[in-house]
């Protein structure tokens, strides 16, 4: 990107989740469901002496995306860390299941998701849990009908259990801004130690987790510059492919080759992740 | 978590509804919908305690100045700074300005 690029183009990452959902889908075709106003919050926070937000975190988007019915499922990163509760992931996992009954009733339905979250809702637990599980059987049977399409722009990423519901989508679009991993930095160092895995090295981290590292690694489908036009053309382009002649999440003896192929002994290096899934899975 | 409620006098209810801001770290989440006439009715959730009077000059100095449309106004706070409430408030009432722009 040239500086004139640089200035003229419109950012993705610096819109909240409801400007994301709207400039996906075409202009004027957008309709909010369970929105702020029906006050659906949750009800754990407020318990808990958290002040809610009125949509919980999660905008669930209708419109059109190319003159198709579309749905987009946006998380607003800057809520609570975009954490996965009770409600939220009722949201999500409800408007992809209905969207998979729109494609049974012969309305071919597409679906974007934008993950800007850090997995579960800690206050939640396991109705946070519960409702992840949903989203994942909600992608994989939509998937089988229409492109189901992942987005992690950053500046959050996506970990814990929202990772894999990105990684079993149709098609992964992420910036170099993104993160992208199951288990988020502080957790890694907590448990593997501070030697091992530094979490306040920000260049380190996003060497092993970032946007870029992840496109090299063969564990997204676009990587992108941080810019509303390239990942909505992107979008675009994706659902244009339809869904995959094979997914990746339906590769996984490929992956787990790889992995058998992980040196333990040795410290990880980025160039060294790259390159062992590079071999084993750019076939 | 601190709860509040305040009213000041207004004047004909809003056209429609908006929304401003998220509930994230130094800023507030503001919602807004048409009022009874000619009273704006405020109700405040903060994560900050004892802010009560700081919270009273603050709308009083937003809402009381300018004659403005009346409404049902919620406040979420994690936090923001007086600025930012002035601003959030700002934006929401200039969302209900546009046309076709009173949903979210």
């Amino acid at each position: 990107m040239n500086l004139d690029e640089l200035l003229s183009r419109e950012s993705f990452t610096e819109l909240g989740a409801r400007a994301r959902a709207r400039v996906l889908l075409d202009e004027g075709s957008m309709r909010e469901l369970i929105g702020p106003f029906d006050r659906l919050s949750s009800p754990w926070l407020a318990q808990q002496g958290v002040v809610t937000q009125a949509d919980d975190g999660v905008v669930v988007a209708r419109g059109r995306i190319d003159g198709q019915s579309a749905v987009v499922l946006a998380i607003e990163g800057a809520y609570q860390g975009g954490s996965m509760g009770e409600v939220g992931g009722a949201k999500i996992a409800g408007a992809l299941e209905l969207a998979a009954e729109d494609n049974r009733r012969g309305i071919p339905t597409r679906a974007v998701i934008l993950f800007e979250t850090g997995g579960v809702r800690l206050q939640e637990a396991n109705l946070g849990l519960a409702a992840i599980a949903e989203i994942h059987a909600a992608i994989v049977d939509l998937r089988r009908y229409q492109p189901v399409i992942g987005i992690s722009a950053g500046p959050v990423g996506c970990f814990g259990g929202m990772s894999i519901a990105a990684a079993l989508c149709s098609y992964l679009i992420v910036t170099r801004e993104a993160r992208l991993g199951l288990n988020g930095p502080q957790v890694i160092e907590q448990e593997a130690g501070i030697e091992e895995y530094d979490s306040r090295d920000r260049p380190f981290i996003w060497s092993m987790t970032g946007g870029e590292q992840r496109w090299h690694s063969c564990l997204v489908d676009a990587y992108l510059d941080d810019s509303v036009a390239a990942i909505s053309d992107q979008v675009r382009a994706f659902l244009l492919q339809g869904v995959p002649a094979q997914h990746r999440s339906d590769r996984y003896e490929a992956f787990l080759a790889s992995l058998a192929r992980v040196d333990t002994t040795q410290q990880a290096r980025p160039d060294v992740v790259r390159a062992i899934y590079q071999e084993g899975l750019q076939a | 978590m601190e709860h509040m409620k305040f009213s000041f006098p207004a004047g004909r209810p809003a056209p429609g509804r908006a929304i401003a801001g998220v509930v994230g770290s130094g800023d507030l989440e503001v919602l807004i919908e048409p009022g009874a006439e000619g009273q704006t009715q405020v109700s405040v959730s903060t994560s900050v305690q004892g802010m009560g009077r700081v919270w009273e000059a603050v709308l009083a100095r937003v809402l009381g100045a300018a004659p403005l449309p009346a409404v049902t106004l919620e406040i979420n706070d994690f936090g923001a700074t007086p600025g930012v409430v002035r601003m959030r408030i700002e934006q929401a009432f200039d969302e209900l300005g546009q046309s076709g722009r009173t949903q979210p």
